[in-house]
């Protein structure tokens, strides 16, 4: 007969205790996992995106949690490979995160959205390429405005108040920039601003020089940059000595805090749409913007808030639905209006159209003194 | 044609930080008979220890840069040197040349994960702007690069051509075994050519960060235009480094002006093989044989 000595008993009701109280303990959490650039050409985006993300999960859990529930957040760096994306994304799947955060690069989404989709589970993104949300993925969606809804708002800025009817357009050369450029040209197109000069440059370019003294002898009245945070920051730096004094105007990550850090004095001047600012006049922002600083000691950009938001839309769905089901927030998030009302962590009132598509208020700019300086506020498209 | 002249002008300034970088690969060579894969990471690191100093040290700028830099030269020229150079040299030269791939490989992800992934902003020695030279319209950094990098190079030729260290360094970089014979302290001298290995990167970093922005990946591209650099001016010329690199610089600048960005590695990797099928000693190099 088996003899049980005090040890033995003790040993036997703390792993009871384990297996009684573990699981239960494990179901109060709920697993999130983001796949980001944290290294590569998007590693400025994708930090931004992840420190938003951090802030988000933290009020979250400080005030409880979803439903009751902590998060645990999990980062994975894809490298800002679309390769390692698509494993990364596999990979959270597998793990059993609820939804898939991420990643922000739009090559690194169109390369990884499919996965996500066949397991039926919601991707929230941060990128911008119009062509992500065309494709017909109901999992998908954005945390900005697509570049479809912000180029003709561009576009229109460029007509009317810079004056502007022949522009030079310095673009990436990858699925953002392509997407964005494509965008705009029949914008322009449609209001007469014939594009005199088209510059493409590549993911990761160091030496911007040749770029601007093209621009600087081409005979433009404004220069378009839509390029992607390190790359606008070296065009600036570029562009200030060799003495282009042309109007720089871009869409969003021109004029983001990280661009403006980087560029110092070459990002005065500098004006255009921002989808997302932490000094919009929208006090929900300038707070965000300030628990920011305050927590990882550097300025948020736009990606900082969308990250913010995405960790909030889900939130916001499963609370609606009062139940974890993955497939659910999706289906939730669709069609859906989000106010600060309903979810105080949106920060600004969301519509999510059908076909994972955002419309919201956004912003024209211009950089002063090292600042981002909102000029007007846009309506939403369909307000 | 002012607009040709900008362009050169921007080329040569670029070519003077490739051809700094591109001296690296030729004193190594001459000193270990290989090739110093983690050259561009040399260039890229320097700039990152000077930020380092600066953000996690409080120290001003102008101390950073002193530190930054004698602890660059003292670790990755001597260090160099004694930890990965005399150990490896033994089992041959490609065992050594594997070697700098792999530092190249620690530098990069050490700056990643010890400072910061993202690019960060290196304040420039110079001023900005352009000024106005018989008409071209010339940016004041890029001629600051160009004289700060051929006042550099001209010294490390008069140290190496005028001076009783300088010709010891020449001697043992011709014949080591000659020059140990003839008294030559060649231990001292081949250290010595991987502490100006070091400097010279120190002064390239310095003069590119402002311009590139201080990332982690930066060497990727100053490591792969300095080789090809060294290639078409000579491996084993220091005046084919400068040349080469400033060759390169120009076509790559004239590349990016007037066929395309998106070419522009193209055209000097392009010029890389004409010159290997036609002048493998390089433009200015030196014709070698080896007793195999």
């Amino acid at each position: 007969m088996t003899r049980f000595t005090r040890a033995g008993v003790l040993a036997l009701a703390t792993t009871l205790a384990f297996a009684v109280v573990g699981p239960a303990t494990a179901q109060e959490r709920v697993k999130l996992i983001n796949v980001v650039e944290l290294s590569g050409a998007g590693a400025t985006a994708g930090t931004q995106w992840r420190n938003g993300i951090d802030l988000a999960v933290a009020d979250i859990n400080a005030r409880g949690g979803i439903l009751g529930r902590q998060i645990d957040m999990v980062h994975y760096d894809t490298q800002t490979n679309p390769g390692n994306t698509r494993a990364a994304v596999q990979r959270a799947i597998d793990e059993g995160t609820y939804s898939v955060l991420g990643p922000v690069f739009s090559g690194p989404i169109g390369a990884s959205m499919q996965i996500a989709q066949r397991a039926e589970i919601a991707q929230i993104v941060g990128g911008e390429a119009a062509g992500l949300t065309r494709q017909g993925n109901q999992f998908l969606f954005r945390t900005s405005l697509s570049q479809a809804a912000a180029m003709p708002k561009l576009a229109t800025y460029l007509k009317e108040t810079v004056k502007a009817n022949r522009i030079a357009i310095v673009w990436v050369n990858n699925d953002f920039g392509k997407g964005g450029r494509d965008a705009m040209l029949p914008e322009l197109q449609q209001r007469g601003i014939q594009v005199a000069l088209d510059v493409s440059t590549e993911q990761g370019q160091a030496d911007f020089t040749a770029d601007a003294i093209r621009i600087r002898n081409a005979n433009v009245d404004a220069v378009f940059v839509y390029l992607n945070e390190d790359e606008s920051a070296r065009f600036l730096l570029a562009a200030r000595q060799q003495n282009v004094g042309k109007p720089m105007i871009g869409e969003t990550t021109l004029l983001g805090a990280r661009v403006i850090q980087l560029a110092g004095e070459a990002a005065n001047g500098a004006r255009g749409h921002v989808g997302l600012s932490i000094d919009a006049p929208v006090p929900a922002f300038q707070d965000f913007g300030r628990r920011y600083q305050a927590r990882f000691g550097i300025a948020s950009d736009h990606n900082g808030l969308k990250g913010y938001m995405a960790v909030h839309m889900i939130k916001w769905a499963t609370e609606r639905m009062g139940r974890f089901d993955r497939k659910g927030v999706a289906d939730t998030l669709r069609g859906a209006t989000i106010t600060p009302q309903m979810e105080p962590g949106i920060l600004i009132t969301t519509r999510i159209e059908a076909n994972g598509d955002l419309d919201r208020e956004s912003f024209l700019a211009e950089v002063e003194g090292g600042r981002q300086v909102i000029r007007s506020t846009l309506p939403m498209i369909r307000p | 044609m002012a607009e040709l002249v900008a362009y050169i002008v921007a080329g040569l300034a670029t070519g003077a930080i490739y051809a700094l970088a591109a001296i690296g690969f030729t004193l190594v060579w001459q000193t270990s008979q290989t090739i110093n894969f983690a050259q561009g990471e040399y260039v890229m690191l320097p700039a990152i220890l000077i930020l380092a100093g600066v953000s996690f040290f409080g120290l001003p700028l102008w101390a950073a840069a002193l530190l930054g830099g004698l602890v660059f030269v003292a670790v990755f020229g001597a260090g160099f040197k004694i930890a990965v150079v005399d150990p490896m040299i033994r089992h041959g030269v490609l065992p050594l040349a594997i070697a700098t791939m792999a530092l190249a490989i620690i530098m990069k992800e050490g700056a990643k994960d010890f400072f910061s992934s993202e690019a960060q902003t290196f304040p420039s020695p110079f001023p900005a702007g352009a000024v106005d030279i018989l008409g071209v319209s010339l940016s004041i950094q890029h001629i600051a690069i160009i004289a700060v990098a051929f006042i550099a190079i001209g010294m490390l030729q008069w140290f190496v051509s005028r001076t009783r260290t300088g010709r010891q360094m020449q001697a043992t970089a011709q014949n080591p075994g000659v020059a140990l014979i003839l008294g030559i302290p060649v231990a001292r001298m081949v250290m010595l050519t991987f502490a100006i290995n070091a400097a010279l990167a120190v002064l390239a970093s310095v003069l590119v960060s402002p311009l590139y922005l201080a990332k982690f990946s930066n060497g990727e591209v100053i490591g792969l235009f300095a080789f090809i650099a060294a290639i078409v001016g000579g491996f084993n010329q220091v005046r084919g480094a400068l040349g080469g690199g400033l060759i390169v610089g120009v076509v790559d600048s004239l590349a990016a002006a007037y066929i395309s960005s998106s070419y522009r590695l193209a055209v000097p990797l392009a010029l890389l093989v004409l010159i290997i099928l036609i002048k493998p000693e390089g433009l200015f190099g030196r014709r070698e044989e080896r007793r195999i």
